[in-house]
């Protein structure tokens, strides 16, 4: 989320959920398969199509539900999004249907955008991005005479090389519209896994302490020093996908891990397996047997949402309080015990002093107790007691006790001031297609599983829904390689090679492979690259190049 | 809004002008039964249960639909409307199993609290002629089972003006009208998603999810708003448990931000929680197998090893992966762990990814 930092100043989802479904005229959706995705907010987005006649643009290379509902559909090549935004700018600038007035006052940096996307004429962007001319400027026209228009994207945008980038282009776009700060607009990433919003909040993150006060910051550091007794350095920590290859080079030595399947949910995952391995020690606090647990060396058992109290942060910064419905299954624990228990017993290990700082012990008897400390320490979540959330949850920034809470940023005025216009040039995925590996292969989800799988694959009727993970590819390629539905297949790049179930389909242009990645079957991420987004660290999961054969028989897989 | 003067039952008040009787009745706290109708779908009028006299108007009318007026003089329980409303529920009990003793839905049935309240009796009409259709129980989710179908058309109005994909319609006309999915085949043939929003509106036990059958009776069942565990929607859900088990999820109408609608993870997906293969004892691993081991054991293991690992190699040679399904405080918790215990920065989870 890095990006929106940079054009805005503040990093979430700018709006919320009821004034999209609600206000906005237009939706301009891309590298998000909404509907399967974030199935709510895709059925009120069809809702609102059907209903009051939104207009609707979808820019993805795949058909995906929702582009059934689309005014327009354009199937740009998986990697070339910001020469699809900067085509659709430069009409917007050419035929002069930008909001004038509202890049005149709230941004800066214009003409250094107008210059670089005076090259992305229609044709020049068509040629990059195989969509035609045409379509671009008719999206140029339906954004600009439908507004306020509110964009929304996923991991479509942000799973690349460029991501860093391609977040900053739907910024731009966004800012010449003059879609942001209004009810109805803004750029909106819609986040993941439920609480991923929550877990950035709260700074587990390498470089931020909670509410993104900089690990950096000298002032950041002796306030959180000042309440704890101890803390880290000025330095930024590890990401997750440098973790990795740290414990390889034996510079890591121990991993604890809370709740994910980082085997699933890495890019290639041979090298995540020598990673893990290749640690000391590594604890696992987890609910349900994963492709990840197998490699701990102590397996501790938290507690699912359903047994635990505590808040979640959802997509559009809303604080919402989770309850518990049922006890701990067995001797499982709720995890705030379980890291408290683990904190004193550290601290005594360690020997550090209760009596050094007002937060220093841990001897919490309630999550309410965790969110007063937090709220104390986080000025954007500082009204959210839990009194205040019980019946509806609040939107952060909400810094007093007394404050409403921020259904929408930017009004007015940017968290940084003025909203900034980067000059971005498209560049080309870090992997292309070659005559040995000449398809490119793009991974995402399906509406029945969710991410690793580790919950979804443990629900009866998501799982025999969808029992097996898929390749899917077009109806022309599948003809010329002798392939059909059903056939086993072998999908293989420079990393790895998978077998699994063919599926036809006319979701595919030619040249174009699909995976999923809930399943260690079929696990898409055997494949992928580990090329990063130098600024968001963020593996290019959308882009591989690999080639497909059919097989007789399965083969195990090394 | 500009207002209207309406009696009804002899209460005078003021309506919004352009509502229709029966929410200017809920407006004034008079209770209309409805049946066909719902909170969350546009009203159609189609079940005549909420019927209500009207003065100057020859014949009852459908109050979800019926628009107010200056000066309308409204009786909602007169004795021809208590008629009415009797002889609709013992039309519709006639061809109706009855089997309110075994049926799932006994105790969340509109159709049966209606009966009860208006006394009416069963198998009065069409010479005890009723419907035998096989009940469907192809998909994994919910069981169709059409002998208990009024046809209020509710689920076909929540596939279309909720989830918006339309697989339900009604076929045929007249005694054999009959829901279908698609060109009449199973769900799984037809564009449904699963949602299951066609199953929360129903009023019967015509669609009842698979995961509550023969769990125990509506009212033993414990309700908890919670969020689902899910996608970053972070819908609200009502969730149905009994002792340690999740049964059911029911719709939160009232919350933001999905006000009631769901997809069909946080509708039927949350079943993991229950799954036989949950942890349930700490695990440590001993060459090579796992062997159970006390909360004691397996924490002061933790501590000695992250401790001493710490020591020796330096708090950097420890890393943290918190959780974005885990809640804030234990995110808070597991970030504050990794600095102001430990003494690194290397914490992160799986965002990016
Ligand atoms: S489950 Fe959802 S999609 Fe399927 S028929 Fe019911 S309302 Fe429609
Ligand atoms: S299945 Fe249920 S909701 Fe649908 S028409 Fe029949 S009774 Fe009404
Ligand atoms: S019900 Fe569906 S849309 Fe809502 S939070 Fe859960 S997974 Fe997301």
């Amino acid at each position: 989320m890095t990006g929106l930092v940079t054009s805005f100043g503040s990093g979430a989802m700018t709006n919320s959920i009821a004034d999209i479904a609600n206000d906005a005229q237009s939706y301009f959706i891309i590298g998000s398969n909404t509907t399967e995705q974030h199935p709510v907010i895709g059925m009120k987005i069809r809702q609102a199509v059907k209903q009051r006649g939104a207009k609707l643009v979808v820019a993805d290379p795949r058909n995906i539900p929702i582009s059934e509902f689309a005014t327009l559909h354009l199937r740009q090549k998986p990697g070339s999004d910001i020469a699809l935004i900067n085509g659709i700018m430069n009409v917007l600038i050419a035929e002069n249907l930008y909001d004038a007035e509202f890049v005149a006052s709230r941004t800066e940096n214009f003409d250094e955008l107008k210059d670089k996307v005076a090259a992305y004429t229609p044709e020049a962007a068509a040629e990059i991005t195989g969509v035609p001319a045409d379509d671009i400027r008719e999206a140029a026209r339906i954004l600009s005479s439908n507004r306020p228009g509110a964009l929304l994207y996923a991991m479509g945008i942000t799973q690349h090389t460029t991501g860093h980038q391609n977040v900053m282009s739907c910024a731009n776009l966004q800012m010449l519209l003059g879609n942001m700060g209004v009810p109805g607009g803004g750029v909106n990433p819609l986040r993941g896994q439920n609480n991923v919003q929550g877990a950035c909040d709260m700074g587990c993150l390498p470089n931020y302490y909670t509410a993104y006060q900089r690990v950096a910051d000298e002032a950041a550091q002796a306030k959180f020093k000042a309440a704890w007794g101890k803390v880290g350095s000025l330095q930024n920590g590890l990401t997750v996908t440098e973790m990795l290859p740290a414990a390889e080079h034996g510079k890591l030595r121990a991993l604890f891990v809370m709740g994910e399947n980082p085997m699933m949910s890495d890019p290639d995952t041979n090298h995540v397996r020598k990673c893990l391995e290749s640690l000391d020690f590594m604890v696992v606090q987890e609910i349900l047997p994963n492709e990840t647990t197998p490699l701990a060396d102590v397996i501790l058992p938290g507690v699912s949402f359903a047994e635990k109290e505590g808040t979640f942060t959802n997509s559009e910064r809303r604080v919402q309080r989770v309850r518990q419905v049922i006890p701990p299954q067995g001797g499982a624990q709720p995890d705030y015990w379980i890291l408290t228990e683990l904190g004193k017993r550290l601290r005594a290990r360690l020997g550090l002093d209760d009596a050094a700082a007002p937060y220093a012990a841990w001897n919490y008897t309630a999550p309410e107790q965790v969110m007063d400390e937090m709220r104390a320490l986080t000025p954007s979540y500082a009204g959210m007691a839990y009194p205040r959330i019980e019946e509806k949850g609040l939107q952060w920034p909400c810094p007093t006790l007394e404050h409403p809470g921020t259904p929408i940023l930017h009004a007015g005025k940017f968290a940084r001031g003025l909203g900034h216009f980067m000059a971005l040039d498209w560049q080309p995925p870090f992997e292309q297609p070659d005559e040995e590996y000449p398809f490119v292969l793009t991974t995402g989800r399906v509406l029945y599983h969710w991410h690793g799988g580790t919950m979804s694959r443990h629900s009866e009727g998501l799982l025999g829904i969808y029992p097996k993970g898929k390749v899917e590819l077009s109806h022309a390629d599948a003809k010329r390689l002798g392939i059909a539905s059903g056939d086993l297949v072998e999908v293989s790049s420079r990393r790895g090679q998978v077998v699994a179930e063919a599926e036809v389909t006319d979701k595919n242009e030619a040249g174009l492979i699909f995976m999923t990645f809930h399943f260690p079957d079929a696990a898409a991420n055997l494949l992928t690259v580990r090329a990063l987004d130098p600024v968001g660290k963020i593996p290019e999961y959308k882009v591989a190049a690999v080639k497909i054969r059919r097989i007789e028989q399965p083969v195990p897989v090394a | 809004m500009p207002k209207v003067n309406v009696t009804i039952d002899g209460k005078q008040i003021q309506a919004e002008a352009g509502s229709s009787v029966l929410e200017a009745a809920q407006a004034a706290g008079v209770a209309i039964p409805t049946l066909c109708h719902h909170p969350a779908l546009k009203p159609e009028g189609n079940c005549r249960m909420c019927l209500v006299e009207v003065e100057r108007q020859r014949n009852l009318q459908a109050s979800c639909v019926f628009p107010v007026s200056e000066g309308m003089v409204v009786h909602t329980h007169s004795p021809k409307v208590m008629e009415a409303r009797k002889f609709v529920l013992e039309l519709l009990l006639s061809d109706h199993p009855t089997d309110c003793m075994t049926c799932e839905a006994t105790g969340d049935c509109v159709l049966q609290d209606l009966a009860y309240q208006y006394d009416a009796k069963v198998g009065k009409y069409y010479g005890g002629a009723k419907h035998d259709y096989a009940i469907d129980d192809t998909n994994p989710f919910f069981v169709r089972d059409y002998n208990k179908c009024i046809l209020c058309r509710r689920c076909v109005r929540a596939c279309d003006q909720i989830n918006g994909v339309e697989a339900l319609g009604v076929a045929e006309r007249g005694f054999s009208s009959q829901i279908i999915a698609g060109l009449g085949g199973t769900m799984e043939e037809s564009r449904c998603e699963f949602c299951g929003m066609c199953v929360e509106v129903c009023p019967t036990g015509a669609l009842m999810p698979v995961g509550t059958m023969k769990q125990g009776r509506y009212w033993e069942f414990k309700h908890t708003t919670t969020v689902c565990p899910y996608c970053g929607v972070g819908c609200n859900l009502d969730v149905l448990s009994k002792g340690d088990k999740i049964i059911r999820t029911r719709s939160a109408w009232d919350k933001a931000p999905n006000y009631g609608w769901t997809c069909v993870k946080g509708r039927f997906g949350l079943d993991f929680v229950n799954n036989p293969n949950r942890f349930t004892t700490p695990l440590i691993k001993r060459d090579g197998q796992f062997v159970e081991a006390s909360w004691d054991e397996a924490l002061d293991l933790v501590a000695d090893k992250l401790s001493a690992i710490a020591l020796e190699h330096g708090p950097d040679a420890v890393g943290f992966l918190a959780s974005a399904k885990c809640t804030n405080e234990e995110n808070y918790l597991m970030m504050k762990l990794a600095r102001g215990v430990v003494g690194t920065n290397n914490v992160d989870h799986c965002a990016r990814l």
